[in-house]
């Protein structure tokens, strides 16, 4: 009864045939047309508009950070809209199925959501989400001009983005895992689950990690390496803290999650014996390793949101961050601590009590770090003047939201009580409040707060509020049953229940959904209708929000020097010390040529023929995937032949650049004081 | 596969492009001072992140080592004297391209080369012996898929070897990079970040051996 | 919020919430826990909702009447606090955790309500998608049929003949993985009789939802007429009888088997429940005389000579 058809192999198409699309699925064939339908749209749009050469030029080729962070989030964006179509599937099925009937999905496919919901979700919208945010800001934030390693940037996107093409094809060419998004062996393995699903999870998966942990690597040595003069480390803003924190978290953490899903592939594609039942091998020891990564995942997300947080509210309140150093000190301490904890995701495994009690208070013990936290954000509040601007908004519902999240993760950290609660849409509900409470919110606070600087205009404060106030309302409202029918004994993931007291609830959590999708929408609307009129929402000054970092000392959008000149950086709030001295945007007298890197296409073709590699892969269409291979590391190693990759700006360039600049700048002053 | 090589050929091509500049063009003396550190902090970080993937690696072999399933051993598989020959090829190939460096800072052309070949020529050696020790393994029907200490112990030798395959892909680029333009700043970077990979992989594979032929044949 | 409220209401009201009611004293402690735990936390938690709410009225930007101090970002009286108020909530839920989670083992035997009665045994195997239950002291067997008798501690083995499940029924508490060639262990106790839901939690594939069973706790008299009712069963669970049981099915109803294989939670457990293969742990003993060297060898048979 599934939906996709696997072809005994042949050469030519491996496991493929005419059939592995599931043309009899109306869902997934109106789903999979409308995707296709969209794409060719755009790309008729595009050749309708001329707009390949600049396309080309401006964006798929291009190493600018800034560009590669807004592709990160366009990219994150799309994702979370086909994330939350399988969310509201979920909902809407789980509210029919609760009265009795069996919904309108069938097991293997209701199966499938879950497991695409979470992938989604977590790799291809937080994810690309936060290291968007990050590429955009960080070097901005330390003065840099780029990243330390620009086509390697452009090439762990572009990894990235063929990871989830290969996610978004699997719905339309045969099917995804219906694993969870974990696929726990030895169901992932392929006596349980002899498809293509799980294959198209772990190439997808090792495709986009591959380009996350090269991420990780970039980001890093450009913190290390290339901050303006006089920015110690006691003198780099919060977000890039963070954003250091997160990204020693991906180097440290992603290889254990290649190797761990290299094992589950060894297994399914070799007949090896890691995670089987037979022969020896061993599904606990995927558990323990799948979470050793799992859980600094975690931490990868929410430390750059809680960096996001730390420079909102210091801006909106026109104060100086409170504990500064209590911040590193908190942010480097989850960071440690992520590695300690993985165990509290199955203390029901039957681990001894010693080792389920150290794994608890170890835990726990983040909390302290993590209260820390917030503490510091309401001393920042107190005696300031609060701008509530869209992305405070979010901060302050973040605030209330992440401490019932954060309370109900103690509450489980607590073996005892996790007995119980483990595994019920308890759980669902309790890393939904911390992840969207969390995570999301900060994403959108981070994107309202920095889009004029990303693209030279404000994003609609009016659309932003009605977007914030569906997607509070719509939380509580969707999760705060999960919680209730946890405590009744609800499981998660399931297809249908025979419990009519249930079924309220989860019509109640179905509206919930749909208020979030209203909100969903009004940020898509909001982001449109800001297009539509940027020309009234235009940031001239480079500082909207009168805000602290070093990113607002330059222009919106910077010019892809990002800065003509370095500036001299004398402690953590050193922007806005030359504000109030008046200096904020001193004009130099001469300027220097400026070192950048060229553009290429290698990162880029690099993403697109890994989605080959991928794809042949799953299919066992074996010429397909070594061809692909030989083609991946033949572009890299010709890319070290091409000599011309990058030149300088001269002096009188960018002189031009600035000198627009500053006479915006003056034209903005004396309208401003008339 | 691409997973485990491609972080190294991502990195190569990286500081190829950190480096890089066409001496015909005006460029200002001293201007890439910054690049050479970068690159080399970029490479430590990789290395350092490749070392927790081959922890895992060794984690999932010793969680595995007695589930031979009613299948072999490690006592009975491992020929030690053979694995020393192995080793000492790998280790030799260690020397030689530390000789290779010592030309480099020399600047001896000829002489880098040279020792260059030695390596890779003794990297192939420890390549050939360690498939040839696999295909006996698989003919005599203990392959991979009989056991999961098989299956762990042909996945680490396996990942450590197809770093070292890696490696001589790398090197193979480097003799076009020296012969086409000699020892430019950027060539040195290269060969500095490909020393320390191979002797990384030195360093992994005295764990290897310790850990999974000497103590396995003990 | 108002939603945290409507939730919070039903937590206190407690009457439908399947672990907010438990039937037997790991369930009871379990709640205990959850409602201490809770409590401890809205310590701080409480404070920092309100003054989240009173910092931002406060000091909108549009009352210019509060105090502004802009460049106020440091105290050590309220960095002490801030630090110093979750560490102590911790320390006290960390005590909490530690003797918790040491009295909640579910390796831990129940004590008995009346002295010299002895713990039930039932060996667990969970199947797709059914749950099979053994009683090795009475030699029968029930799928998704629980009996216990009220007040008796029973202990549970369990294990999986397929993927990775988990045996829990909230109302008793505690659920425990169930994995192939693996034992777990649980005790649980019911304090009244009545029937509770058991299901798995863990998600095992296309059958799971349908993987539920009834817990019947019943009086001794009541338990003994189960167990007599099911040996009149004439279905037997040796090695065909399981072999077609363990054949993939979803939904199933309620049965009982007369006759079981005393052996054959073992044989799950070691994965030769089919009778072909050798068992896990025979094979284990072989490759170990194998391993030993000759030394060893002689010095295992002259220990067992000496026996």
């Amino acid at each position: 009864m599934h939906p996709a058809k696997i072809y005994p192999e042949n050469l030519l198409t491996g496991k493929l045939g005419i059939d592995s699309v599931p043309w009899h699925e109306p869902i997934i064939m109106v789903a999979g047309a409308g995707m296709v339908g969209g794409a060719i749209l755009v790309l008729g749009l595009i050749t309708y508009f001329k707009q390949w050469k600049y396309l080309w030029t401006e964006w798929l080729t291009s190493v600018d950070h800034k560009k590669i962070g807004a592709m990160y989030i366009i990219l994150a964006l799309i994702m979370l809209l086909r994330g939350f179509a399988d969310a509201l599937m979920m909902r809407t099925q789980q509210a029919l199925a609760s009265g009795g009937g069996h919904g309108y999905l069938p097991p293997e496919h209701f199966d499938q959501i879950f497991t695409a919901h979470g992938v989604i979700m977590i790799f291809f919208m937080a994810m690309p989400f936060v290291v968007g945010l990050m590429n955009i800001v960080m070097p901005l934030q330390i003065g840099a001009r780029d990243v330390a390693f620009p086509y390697l940037n452009s090439m762990s996107f572009w990894l990235t983005a063929a990871g989830a093409i290969l996610v978004n094809v699997s719905l339309v060419v045969g099917e995804f895992a219906h694993t969870g998004w974990l696929a726990y062996p030895p169901l992932s393995e392929l006596s349980y689950s002899p498809g293509v699903g799980v294959d198209y999870y772990l190439w997808a998966l090792q495709i986009s990690g591959l380009g996350t942990l090269l991420s990780g690597v970039n980001l890093v040595t450009t913190i290390f390496k290339m901050r303006a003069p006089g920015m110690t480390l006691m003198r780099m803003p919060i977000f890039t803290w963070t954003t250091l924190a997160a990204n020693i978290l991906i180097i440290a953490a992603f290889p254990i999650l290649t190797v761990t899903l290299a094992m589950l592939g060894l297994d399914r594609y070799f007949g090896m014996h890691f995670f089987t039942n037979e022969a020896g091998g061993n599904p606990m020891m995927y558990v323990n390793l799948i979470w050793a990564w799992g859980h600094p995942e975690v931490y990868i997300l929410v430390l750059p949101a809680f960096g996001i947080f730390s420079e909102v509210v210091p801006t909106f309140s026109g104060k100086r961050l409170f504990g500064y150093d209590g911040m590193v000190y908190a942010t480097m301490c989850i960071c440690l601590l992520s590695f300690v904890v993985w165990l509290h995701h199955f203390f029901t495994m039957g681990a001894g009590a010693n080792v389920n009690a150290f794994f608890g208070i170890t835990t726990m013990i983040i909390s302290i770090p993590t209260g820390v936290k917030i503490f510091n954000w309401l001393f920042t509040m107190f005696r300031g003047r609060v701008r509530f601007e869209v992305p405070m908004l979010w901060t302050t519902g973040f605030i209330i939201t992440f401490v019932i999240g954060g309370m109900t993760g103690v509450l489980m950290a607590v073996p005892g009580a996790d007995f119980v609660l483990h595994n019920s849409v308890f759980l669902i509900a309790h890393f939904h409040n911390v992840i969207i409470g969390g995570v999301v919110f900060a994403c959108i606070a981070g994107l309202n707060y920095w889009f004029p600087k990303a693209f030279g205009f404000r994003l609609h404060a009016g659309l932003g509020k009605v977007s914030f106030w569906c997607w509070l309302v719509g939380f509580y409202i969707a999760f705060m049953p999960l919680y209730a029918l946890g405590l009744m004994g609800m499981t998660r993931r399931l297809d249908y229940m025979n419990n009519p007291v249930w079924h309220v609830y989860l019509i109640v959590a179905m509206v919930g959904a749909l208020i979030i999708f209203a909100g969903i929408i009004a940020q898509v609307a909001q982001i449109a209708y800001s297009i539509w009129k940027r020309d009234e929402l235009r940031d001239v000054t480079g500082d909207p929000w009168d805000a602290r970092t070093l990113e607002w000392a330059t222009s919106s959008p910077p010019p892809f020097y990002n800065f003509a000149v370095v500036p001299e950086i004398g402690n953590h709030d050193a922007f806005w010390d030359a504000k109030q001295r008046g200096q904020g945007h001193p004009r130099p007298k001469t300027y220097e040529p400026i070192h950048m890197p060229r553009n290429t296409p290698t990162g880029l073709l690099i993403g697109l023929v890994s989605v080959g590699l991928g794809f042949g892969l799953v299919w066992h269409i074996w010429w397909m995937a070594g061809g692909a291979l030989l083609v991946m590391i033949g572009l890299g190693i010709v890319h070290t032949f091409n000599e011309d990759r990058d030149y300088y700006v001269q002096p009188e360039e960018v002189k031009a650049i600035e000198d627009a600049y500053f006479a915006r700048l003056q034209a903005a002053n004396k309208k401003d004081a008339a | 596969m691409s997973s485990i090589s491609g972080p190294i050929d991502g990195l190569k091509k990286e500081l190829d492009s950190a480096y890089d500049h066409n001496p015909h063009d005006h460029h200002h003396a001293g201007d890439h001072h910054d690049e050479g550190p970068k690159v080399t902090l970029g490479f430590w970080i990789y290395l350092m992140s490749d070392c927790i993937l081959f922890a895992s690696v060794f984690a999932g072999y010793a969680v595995l080592k007695d589930g031979t399933a009613g299948g072999p051993n490690g006592r009975e598989l491992f020929d030690l004297p053979y694995v020393a020959v192995e080793t000492a090829l790998l280790l030799i190939s260690s020397l030689t391209y530390g000789l290779a460096m010592i030309s480099m800072e020399a600047n001896k052309l000829k002489g880098t080369i040279g020792w260059l070949v030695l390596t890779a020529l003794c990297g192939l050696g420890f390549m050939g012996m360690e498939i040839h020790e696999f295909a006996k393994l698989i003919a005599e029907g203990n392959g991979p898929n009989r056991s999961a200490f098989l299956s762990g112990f042909f996945t680490l030798v396996g990942t450590h070897g197809l770093h070292v395959t890696s490696g001589l892909i790398w090197m193979g680029a480097m003799f076009v990079h020296l012969f086409k333009r000699g020892l430019t700043p950027q060539n040195r970077i290269r060969l500095m970040c490909l020393s320390l990979f191979w002797h990384f992989l030195d360093i992994i594979w005295i764990g290897v051996f310790t850990i999974v032929y000497l103590m396995g044949a003990a | 919020m108002a939603g945290l409220m409507a939730a919070a209401g039903l937590v206190l009201s407690g009457c439908k919430m399947a672990v907010m009611d438990p039937k037997g004293p790991v369930g009871a402690g379990e709640k205990d826990l959850i409602l201490l735990a809770v409590a401890l936390m809205l310590i701080p938690v409480i404070p920092v909702i309100v003054m989240t709410v009173a910092f931002a009225w406060k000091y909108r930007a549009s009352n210019t009447r509060a105090t502004y101090a802009p460049d106020f970002e440091h105290s050590n009286r309220i960095e002490a606090v801030v630090w110093a108020v979750p560490c102590l909530i911790i320390l006290a839920l960390g005590a909490v955790t530690w003797v918790s989670t040491h009295t909640l083992d579910p390796r831990k035997a129940v004590a008995a309500t009346t002295p010299n009665v002895k713990p039930v045994e039932v060996e667990v195997v969970s199947l797709d998608w059914k749950w099979l239950f053994i009683y090795p002291d009475y030699g029968v067997a029930s799928v998704n049929e629980l009996a216990l008798p009220v007040g008796t501690p029973v202990h549970f083995r369990l294990t999986s003949a397929t993927v990775m499940n988990a045996f829990f029924v909230p109302q008793l508490g505690s659920q425990i993985y169930t994995m192939t060639g693996m034992e777990t262990q649980l005790n649980l106790r019911a304090d009244a009789a009545g029937d509770y839901e058991g299901m798995s939690t863990n998600y095992s594939g296309e059958g799971f939802a349908g993987m539920k069973f009834t817990a019947r706790a019943m009086d001794q008299a009541g338990f003994d007429a189960w167990i007599a009712k099911a040996k009149t069963s004439t279905k037997s669970l040796d090695t065909a009888g399981y072999a077609a049981l363990a054949k993939r099915s979803q939904d199933v109803p309620a049965s009982f088997y007369g006759s079981v294989d005393p052996n054959l939670f073992h044989r799950v457990l070691n994965k030769c429940a089919d009778g072909s293969t050798t068992c896990t742990d025979d094979g284990m003993k072989m490759a170990m005389v194998k391993s030993m060297s000759a030394e060893q060898c002689k010095k295992a048979t002259k220990i067992e000579r000496k026996s």
